[in-house]
């Protein structure tokens, strides 16, 4: 019944951080709003026993790539009228309403019908603790694992090759 | 009502519906990017709640996987823009159409 109440509550936030992140009209304000958001994930990620997740979550979600939206804001240094000039596309609207009925449709058709998805009996130990993503990680997932650290490694060349070229 | 997976679902296809109205209907390229992460989180939470209900950690590692290629877009995409205001002044994506898509 906690459980129950914990996971309205933030699914809840979550909600309500995305709806004001796509609708707010201030960069800024989206960018807090989407801190509340995924948090609520992490918090959700929690309910779920999956307590490692959910921490690197927090770090890496909130801690690093909202600071780096929060600093870019900073560099643009947008003037008002610029960084408030928002109308939405009328076409695409629409077309991005359909799709958010379609989707939700979809799923809530699973939820209503009811199709088995079982719980499984109680979660094997260790189950989404450091030590047991650790031991899939560097085990069954050694190689995507490492191609992930190449993957890292020319995002970061690309970013300060787009970067350097600006100073010429 | 027990929450159970379906709830979990459910939440994340409304996550990923409103991210995918974001990316669909915003002009200001930042929100975009914004609206991307919520999509990829959404994607996230499903991840881990199939993980949870087949007792299977997979969908853990899969999870940071996503996160990583999150990082990496997010840190190329904002290199992008910073680099697109400094040549254009503007962030509005009806304004950048050089390449006329």
């Amino acid at each position: 019944m906690f459980e129950d109440l914990i996971f309205y509550l933030f699914s809840a936030l979550a909600l309500a951080g995305s709806v004001v992140v796509v609708s707010n009209k201030n960069p800024v304000m989206s960018a807090i709003s989407l801190v509340l958001t995924l948090f609520s994930t992490a918090a959700l990620f929690i309910l779920l026993h999956a307590q490692f997740v959910a921490v690197v979550q927090v770090l890496v979600y909130t801690g690093a790539i909202i600071v780096l939206f929060l600093f870019t804001l900073m560099l643009l240094n947008l003037h008002k009228d610029k960084l408030r000039f928002d109308a939405e596309h009328g076409k695409l609207r629409l077309a991005a309403l359909i799709l958010m009925i379609v989707l939700i449709g979809t799923v809530s058709h699973l939820f209503f019908k009811n199709v088995p998805l079982q719980n499984a009996a109680a979660s094997a130990e260790g189950f989404g603790t450091v030590e047991g993503v650790a031991t899939l990680l560097f085990t069954r997932y050694l190689l995507p694992f490492e191609l992930t650290s190449i993957l890292i490694v020319v995002a970061i060349v690309g970013v300060v090759s787009i970067a350097k070229r600006r100073l010429d | 009502m027990e929450v159970d997976i379906h709830h979990y679902l459910v939440l994340g296809a409304m996550l990923f519906a409103v991210g995918a109205y974001g990316v669909l209907a915003r002009k200001n390229l930042l929100i975009v990017l914004m609206s991307l992460e919520l999509m990829l989180n959404a994607v996230n939470v499903s991840f881990i709640a199939f993980s949870k209900i087949l007792g299977d950690m997979t969908g853990h590692v899969f999870m940071i996987m996503a996160l990583t290629v999150a990082a990496a877009e997010v840190a190329v995409g904002l290199a992008i823009v910073v680099s697109i205001y400094s040549r254009r002044e503007t962030v509005n994506v009806d304004l950048l159409k050089i390449l006329k898509g």
